[in-house]
């Protein structure tokens, strides 16, 4: 066995995510592949959570439903998992009723005789350990590290009951004669582990953001406290605000003044922010708006995920103009397309959503440390204004030199029609030319060299060149899907880190016999997209509603049924 | 003057002594206007930057406040004005009023106050009196009028005025104080509005209007809220002055940020060393 899927389950409040955190950092130190993603309820205690672990001799990035070893810390939490629970799954911990291959460790019972059942997690990662038989060492590192400043005896006790639980492991894998062997690697101790959260953190950052201001909403809120987090190292202006639109506001305030503002927010978030989404696009203010997809409508399912508010995003804002639509596949992109998202806006005086879901913030895995010093903030604003400064200059491009207050001349913008010097009009011709140029910013990106040529905007294709079969799908479907074709021949995959404006990928769909598209909402809204801007209809759909993402599985079995 | 000499408002209108000034104001503080931006909403109110030379910002109906924040809070060298109606500052965006004054930036908001919606001609305003008719308030209005002195008291903001569009001078003296107040400085400018409301006139106001005393003691708080919460008559003066509140900017230095924050520079290392620690 060169890989192992674990699935912790506990009630909300029971130390899961402590036992995650510490079993990845140990995993991705010893120098395995490690992948890691949850599911949780909207509650702060009780109820069922899960988090998936995998690790891999090879690079795993992806959601399986396999279950191997199932840790449990709450027997009432297994039935819902019950699906996922195979003949070979080895069930441990607080298991109840009988059922095929299962064995109760109390870590609590552990944890008291050491002293105290606050340590009962660390138990369960020990046990972890030893059910693999590897670890011990780097785990005790880990946690000297962790600990280290919360007094010896803390300390100690801690490192009994790794050990505690190790033994306990060692003796139970030796009984079962439970084999695992797992080769680690070099490579992956340099790597860095982290999730989609931190990734479009780092990329605001990268990027040049210095001022964020949001409203807590689930599941963008990770990003928001990411930044407020490091906002002291990067200088970063970051502030709470009382709700969604003064948050907009204010980031629509700071790109006035000269800041690289940002916001992140959820979708009910996002419908709050709407008209000053288009008060973006007239007053042409170069926001970068993070948006963390989550089941809808109204409330929804919030802490869970799905893909649907792709159309919404590309039809928010009353009015006609022009945006960009990114949609991170992976860590890499989650990055890069927030980097990149910062100097688009500021080039093309356009709102750029970044579309990610729950899925893609909550999921962590190793990626190698990304070469960062390529990229280059670029600023398209102006602080020399001259006497006859007109923000709103008629340009054959549609853009215009954006100005900030404090050079000679006035910078003044305005949310009704206006002419170029931003005063209030209702002539005919001047509206004409300003919906044109406003318009016509979305054409000069169209046949910019980034559009078609930029590495990290451009569609990626997967598989073979002499595919039958073309998959398509956008945001965080990307490693599921490419790890489910990966057995599989005559079949090209296509993932769109850019949505909006749609790339040409008619010549794709042509060269395939039959075209599949896979998404994680229930009206295939890619598909819709497609057709509108291309007239292709994709009549063959792989769709998942339910508030969690596809798993490689559940791709490979819907791909079996249609191909 | 502004370059646009096609102003919108009525003949009369209040906003015109408001409008007056708010430049005068500016011209005696000799404060420079490419370093000053107005911020406004919608609305006639709102309209006011376009009619003068400035910078400015005319935005959404309600968040005026919002956006004057967060240009403060970048550029904090530029003078920050708001002007907006009773509409826009207190009904669209009354959640900003508030929680602006609790964020505190150095800016200062002004208030034309005619308790009537003049641009949509004629329906009340959170301001408007009870009993006042309208096409749409047809029994008259019954809801209780919004006191934003008191409100703005209650939330101690720095600096709470209320001034008549009738008294040009005195609007002046006080909108020149109120700029030079460290922190949110609120000013209410009672304007009548000629032309959808007949029980606000002028008259009106200078008949429910009194200025306060010179001995009267703006720090006193409880005092302050006497004068605030009085239906019948208007103080018009410097109601409350708190000077104990640390600016929205002056709290962000506290907590590390360095200013200018334009165009600054990102180390990579520093990057670097958070994929180390994440």
């Amino acid at each position: 066995m060169k890989e192992l899927s674990i699935l912790i389950t506990g009630p909300a409040g029971s130390g899961i995510q402590t036992i995650e955190n510490l079993l990845c950092r140990i995993f991705k130190e010893m120098g395995l592949h490690t992948f890691a993603t949850k599911e949780y309820m909207s509650r702060v205690r009780g109820g069922a959570n899960t988090t998936t672990i995998r690790i891999s001799e090879e690079r795993v990035d992806a959601f399986s439903e396999r279950i191997d070893i199932l840790l449990s810390l709450d027997r009432n939490g297994i039935d819902r998992i019950q699906y996922r629970i195979g003949e070979d799954t080895l069930i441990f911990g607080d298991v109840g009723k009988n059922r095929n291959r299962n064995f109760e460790i109390d870590f609590v019972k552990i944890a008291e005789k050491i002293g105290n059942k606050i340590y009962a997690n660390t138990v369960a990662v020990g046990f972890i350990l030893g059910i693999i038989q590897k670890g011990k060492e780097i785990g005790e590192e880990i946690i000297s590290g962790i600990f280290n400043n919360k007094g010896q005896e803390i300390l100690d006790k801690n490192i009994d009951a790794l050990s505690e639980g190790y033994l306990t492991g060692i003796r139970l894998a030796n009984s079962i004669n439970f084999n695992f062997t797992i080769k680690e690697s070099e490579e992956v101790k340099k790597e860095s582990f982290f999730n989609g959260a931190v990734a479009i953190g780092i990329g605001s950052i990268i990027g040049g953001c210095n001022f964020v201001s949001s409203y807590p909403m689930t599941p963008s809120t990770p990003v928001f406290s990411f930044l407020a987090q490091n906002a002291k190292d990067f200088n970063i202006i970051v502030e709470q605000a009382e709700d969604e639109i003064a948050a907009i506001n204010m980031v629509l305030g700071s790109l006035y003044a000269g800041g690289r503002g940002f916001v992140t927010t959820s979708g009910g978030g996002f419908a709050l922010m709407v008209e000053s989404l288009s008060l973006a696009g007239m007053t042409e203010s170069p926001i970068v708006l993070h948006l963390a997809q989550r089941p809808g409508p109204a409330t929804g399912l919030p802490t869970r995920t799905e893909q649907s508010d792709l159309l919404f995003a590309l039809f928010a804002g009353h009015g006609e103009f022009p945006r960009i639509i990114l949609s991170p596949g992976d860590l890499y992109e989650g990055i890069f397309l927030t980097a990149n998202a910062f100097n688009l806006a500021d080039r093309y005086q356009i709102p750029v959503i970044i579309l990610s879901d729950q899925y893609f913030i909550d999921s962590y895995y190793n990626i190698p440390v990304p070469e960062i010093a390529n990229f280059n903030i670029e600023y398209a604003f102006s602080i020399n204004t001259d006497r006859d400064y007109k923000r709103y200059q008629l340009t054959d491009d549609g853009i215009s030199i954006r100005g900030i207050p404090g050079g000679d001349g006035f910078v003044c913008v305005d949310s009704d029609e206006h002419n170029e010097e931003g005063h209030i009009t209702e002539d005919r011709e001047i509206t004409r030319l300003m919906v044109e140029k406003r318009n016509r910013k979305l054409k000069t990106f169209i046949d910019s060299k980034t559009f078609i040529d930029s590495k990290i905007i451009r569609p990626s294709f997967y598989g073979s060149s002499d595919y039958e079969i073309l998959l398509i799908s956008w945001g965080s479907t990307k490693n599921t899907v490419i790890e489910a074709v990966k057995p599989l021949n005559n079949i090209g995959y296509l993932s769109l880190p850019i949505v909006y404006p749609l790339p040409d990928i008619k010549d794709y769909i042509k060269k395939s016999k039959k075209t599949i598209i896979i998404e994680n909402n229930y009206t295939s809204q890619l598909a819709k997209l497609i057709r509108m801007e291309t007239g292709i209809e994709i009549k063959e759909k792989i769709l998942k509603y339910d508030g969690h993402p596809f798993s490689v599985e559940e791709i490979q079995k819907e791909l079996g049924e249609k191909i | 003057m502004g370059k646009d000499k096609n102003i919108a408002w009525c003949p009369g209108c209040g906003n015109f002594g408001i409008l007056s000034a708010i430049d005068r104001a500016i011209d005696e503080l000799n404060i420079d206007r490419k370093n000053t931006v107005i911020v406004s909403g919608i609305g006639q109110a709102a309209k006011l930057p376009h009619y003068t030379e400035i910078n400015y910002f005319n935005g959404l109906h309600g968040r005026s406040i919002p956006v004057a924040t967060g240009i403060k809070a970048t550029k904090p060298e530029l003078n920050v004005i708001v002007t907006s109606g009773d509409g826009c500052v207190y009904g669209e965006g009354g959640n900003h009023f508030i929680h602006g004054i609790r964020r505190n930036p150095d800016i200062t908001c002004i208030v034309h106050n005619n308790m009537v919606y003049g641009l949509t001609k004629g329906q009340a305003s959170p301001t408007s009196q009870i009993g006042f008719r309208t096409p749409i308030q047809v029994g008259g209005v019954f809801e209780e009028p919004f006191n934003a002195i008191s409100i703005a008291i209650s939330l101690n903001a720095p600096f709470v005025a209320r001034c008549f569009s009738g008294d040009i001078d005195k609007t002046k003296e006080i909108i020149k104080i109120a700029i030079k107040t460290k922190g949110f400085s609120f000013i209410e400018i009672l304007q009548p509005c000629v032309t959808f409301n007949k029980l606000n006139t002028y008259e009106w106001f200078r008949e429910h209007t009194y200025y306060l005393d010179e001995g009267y003691n703006p720090e006193d708080i409880k005092k302050a809220f006497e004068i605030a919460i009085d239906k019948e008559k208007f103080a018009l003066g410097i109601i409350y002055v708190n000077r104990k509140r640390k600016t929205f900017e002056e709290n962000l230095s506290s907590i590390g940020v360095k200013y200018p924050v334009i165009k600054q520079s990102i180390e990579y290392k520093k990057i670097l060393n958070l994929f180390k620690k994440v």
